[in-house]
């Protein structure tokens, strides 16, 4: 097989910092190529430098496209090659349609005038090709993620693409659209396109990818042949990290006492759709030391659950019971929900959980203000030893408690949200998606606290579309399916085809 | 704290090892890197200095003169005195179009109240005050509650009282106010030690002020050295508060040997103290820092975001009013036209000072400097005589130059 991209030993640097020394990646013609690597390794830092993001001459090194030596000078010069990158965050306009968002930028058009009809042919003709069911004049906020990332991928086609670059494509996927996804890229390698996958999710390489290069602090640390038998995750995790991870959860030595949250008859309808019941007659308990896993695809109605409950944060016409300690509590605002001692740890903590542009300083204290400070006077040097405190006990890798959040990489950002929830004092701890968009070693680190937190008394609640994550970390489980709770198993009972199957029969019972 | 020097940006951070500088060279670098961090709030003190410097020279000595410097605070106290709660608006992710027709509007009501209907001026500024609070608790309701634009409400507001102010006056000037009343804005703290020439208590209320200043400043700067946290070198530290220390005793100097401090440089100098301290050192300040960086996740912090902005508008309206009876006290009368175009005047304030249109950014520090590069700007310039077509130009481009400055400054971080 011919070679499509070579890149020689690109080196990059920024002030203070060498984000990438010497990297070297080859990608063949038609393979899928995974690039792998925890979070600030430099796999973004590499892909902007082969998109012309960072361009030419701010880096050194070379890169050969095709045999030829390239000097991008932005994302055009590079798309003209046929380089796409679609990134983890996408870059679609939510209220234009899939036709203008395919074309954006690239009008069919004469002399500025729009050829609908050509758009409409053309998107359909993609549409087609990645298999997305849907008419061309759909806006892009009517569809979810999984179909929107299957938009940018038509986008990335009409350009004629070479060689595709994915970020993190599944990782805002349920299971099926990842497998869709997955098997898309498997037939645009037969169509001939090269693709270069950034995954953190090894079982979906294992599967699709032909080649896998490690990078560890911004260095190539190993190139390695997919296909071959030998290569096991644990090899991989090992190149990623440094050392192996001899297990993926630490051991727990769960002691649960009584029940400390119990939620019955919780109903939650959507907000603007009222007659739909997002949520529906769930019922479930918590226990001290206890970690209880609500497991489930995306759109089962979990983060809805969790944040209806959390101060009444989604949906209308709520209703239901709270109690702790069998205690009815009011949680009709966040205010009294924390006050009763229940905390969420939001699944989107960029949206939802942090104020970027502020410290870690400042942002720990935020959800329990009354914490530093005598009446409504702050006082600083309180909040400094807490900041610092929670910098220590859970690690929290940064230059001085004085850095803005938006530069931790995210599994340092889950740790400050988590140290700004664990601040407020809390008997019960739900957690959405806690390690969502985190590396390897990040997560065995957030295991880590949820394990100390559990052996420390507190019920907590784990929120997670990542199955054997789930399986790891929980006592017990319950499956939730379209709005409902569909099962309940010790978590030593249960596998993922058990979930699954639960799953699956309840939208069966549903639809018959 | 070698390691803390080095900037450290994006996803390439925490690496410990790469951060090893060796200790001389670590108090250098930390120096550089404190620069980089505050550059922009050194850069808009020394713009200050520098502005003040150049009009100083061009107008042979007359901008430091104390004539001058007496009108230059009067001149600029109700802008001032808005921009504080301005700021608060701006860092809370707003912005508040109405305060020039409601500061006309108020000192229309004022010279109604007082001259037309005879009312105790004490009572009629308080009623004013409190027309105020309503008029931005009105808008604040919208704008929290109902979640429409502040620019729409504030904008609507701003025709409103305009209307309403013409419709008060009848389209005439209202004056002139009792003599009382005109000491808010022209009256003067009483010479209390009736020496020739020199009002002795300015001075020493001056005096007393930059001792409390350096007071507080020393012992918050070793309090943070005693529980080791990185801190402004001490270079900076000295040559910050000591500049400072000489300007205000020089001002307050000059005021002195003048007529001494003006009772509205009083005021204004409390409310600064008091906002400084609100923002910088309470629960409710920082409350109001977060909605504007994120008020999603401030919600979710269990921070009732809805009151906290519309106590902002509801505490903007009562500045507003506020600046009202200083402007038509300092008048001697209520005009139409009063505060027509002072918004933008606040609102530029409060950029050059260093606040973010986005919110979550921006100091009561920041925005005073702000207001006075303005006034310094406008005054310098009126005495050299150019005319008011060239005065807007350059005010209009010193506005973008220290947004400009500011992004390129975020940007290059």
């Amino acid at each position: 097989m011919p070679t499509i991209l070579e890149m020689r030993d690109i080196t990059k640097t920024f002030p203070g910092v060498i984000a990438l020394d010497g990297v070297n990646l080859k990608v063949e013609e038609g393979e899928i190529h995974a690039l792998v690597g925890e979070n600030g390794a430099g796999k973004s830092t590499l892909m902007k430098v082969l998109s012309g993001v960072y361009p030419h001459g701010s880096y050194d090194g070379v890169i050969a496209f095709k045999g030829e030596d390239c000097a991008f000078s932005g994302i055009a010069d590079s798309e003209k090659r046929g380089i796409i990158i679609i990134h983890q965050e996408l870059a679609l306009v939510p209220l234009l349609s899939i036709a203008e968002n395919i074309f954006l930028g690239n009008e069919r058009a004469k002399g500025g005038v729009i050829d609908w009809h050509d758009t409409f042919a053309r998107t359909r003709a993609l549409l087609a090709k990645v298999g997305l069911k849907e008419a061309p004049q759909t806006r892009v906020s009517d569809l979810g993620l999984g179909k929107q990332q299957l938009v940018e991928i038509a986008k990335a086609l009409s350009k004629e693409v070479k060689l595709l670059i994915l970020d993190e494509p599944t990782s805002s996927l349920n299971e099926t659209d990842s497998e869709a996804l997955l098997n898309l890229l498997l037939e645009f390698k037969a169509a001939g396109i090269s693709s270069i996958l950034i995954s953190h999710k090894l079982n979906e390489i294992s599967k699709v990818a032909d080649t896998i290069t490690v990078l560890r602090d911004g260095s190539a640390i190993s190139t390695l042949d997919a296909k071959a038998s030998s290569v096991s995750e644990a090899d991989i995790i090992r190149d990623m990290v440094g050392r192996s991870l001899s297990d993926r959860f630490p051991p727990r030595d769960p002691r649960i006492g009584e029940t400390i949250f119990a939620v019955s008859n919780w109903t939650a309808h959507h907000p603007q759709h009222a007659e739909r019941k997002v949520v529906d007659d769930v019922s479930f308990h918590v226990r001290a030391g206890e970690v209880v896993g609500i497991a489930g695809l995306m759109g089962a109605g979990r983060t809805e659950l969790a944040m209806s409950i959390f101060g009444r944060s989604y949906g209308a016409h709520i209703s239901g019971e709270v109690t702790m300690h069998g205690r009815k509590v009011d949680v009709s605002t966040v205010h009294r929900a924390i006050a009763a001692g229940i905390c969420y740890a939001t699944e989107d903590r960029k949206s939802y959980g942090l104020v970027l542009d502020d410290t870690i300083r400042r942002n720990i204290p935020l959800a329990h203000l009354s914490g530093i400070a005598n009446g409504i006077v702050i006082d600083e040097h309180r909040e400094r030893e807490v900041a610092t405190d929670y910098r220590q006990r859970i690690r929290i890798k940064c230059s001085s408690i004085g850095q803005e959040v938006v530069n931790l990489s995210g599994g340092n950002q889950q740790k400050v949200v988590l140290a700004k929830w664990l601040f407020a004092g809390p008997e019960v701890l739900i957690l959405d998606e806690p390690t969502r968009g985190i590396d390897v070693g990040a997560k065995y680190e957030i295991y880590s606290i949820i394990a100390e937190l559990a052996a420390t008394g507190k019920a907590i609640v784990v929120i997670s579309s990542e199955m054997p994550e789930l399986l790891g970390v929980t006592d017990r489980l319950y499956v939730m399916n379209e709005g409902r709770f569909v099962g309940e198993m010790p978590t030593k009972e249960a596998s993922q085809e058990k979930i699954m199957s639960l799953i699956i029969r309840s939208g069966h019972r549903n639809r018959g | 704290m070698s390691q803390e020097a080095i900037p450290q940006s994006g996803a390439h951070q925490s690496r410990p090892q790469s951060g090893v500088a060796t200790s001389a060279s670590g108090a250098v670098a930390q120096s550089s890197s404190f620069i980089r961090k505050h550059l922009r709030e050194y850069g808009i003190l020394l713009a200050l200095i520098v502005i003040m410097a150049f009009f100083q020279i061009v107008t042979n000595g007359i901008l430091l003169k104390p004539i001058n410097l007496t009108n230059l605070i009067l001149q600029n106290s109700y802008v001032i005195i808005m921009a504080l709660g301005m700021l608060l608006v701006i860092v809370a992710g707003h912005i508040d179009l109405s305060v020039g027709s409601v500061l006309g509007f108020v000192g229309a009501l004022a010279a109604v109240m007082i001259v037309h209907w005879h009312m105790n001026y004490v009572l009629a500024g308080v009623i004013c005050l409190a027309v105020g609070g309503v008029i931005g608790a009105l808008q604040g309701y919208w704008i929290a509650y109902w979640k429409i634009p502040s620019f729409i409400v504030t904008l609507a507001g701003m025709l409103v009282f305009k209307g309403l102010t013409l419709w008060l006056l009848a389209g005439q000037s209202v004056g002139p106010f009792p003599a009382n009343f005109q000491l808010i804005a022209s009256g003067f703290l009483p010479d209390l030690f009736s020496m020739h020439r020199f009002n002795l208590l300015s001075m020493l209320l001056g005096a007393a002020v930059v001792a409390g200043m350096l007071f507080l400043a020393l012992r918050s700067r070793f309090r943070n050295r005693a529980s080791s946290h990185d801190d402004e070198p001490a270079v900076f530290f000295f040559g910050r508060n000591l500049i400072l220390a000489a300007a205000i005793l020089y001002i307050t100097w000059a005021l002195s040997s003048f007529r001494g401090f003006p009772n509205v440089l009083v005021v204004m100098a409390l409310l600064i103290a008091v906002y400084s301290f609100v923002t910088n050192r309470t629960t409710i300040g920082r409350r109001i820092y977060a909605v504007g960086g994120n008020e999603k996740a401030t919600r979710l912090s269990g921070i009732n975001t809805e009151r906290l902005v519309f106590l902002t508008f509801a505490n903007m309206g009562m500045l507003a009013a506020l600046a009202g009876l200083v402007f038509a006290a300092r008048l001697n009368t209520a005009t139409p036209k009063a505060g027509l175009g002072f918004e933008l005047d606040v609102i530029a304030a409060v950029f050059i000072g260093g606040a973010s249109m986005a919110g979550g950014v921006g100091t009561i520090i920041g925005a005073v400097i702000g207001a006075f590069i303005m006034g310094v700007m406008n005054n310098g310039m009126s005495i050299l005589g150019l005319g008011i077509d060239y005065q807007q130009v350059i005010k209009g481009l010193v506005l973008l130059v220290a947004v400009i400055f500011d992004v390129y400054n975020k940007n290059r971080a």
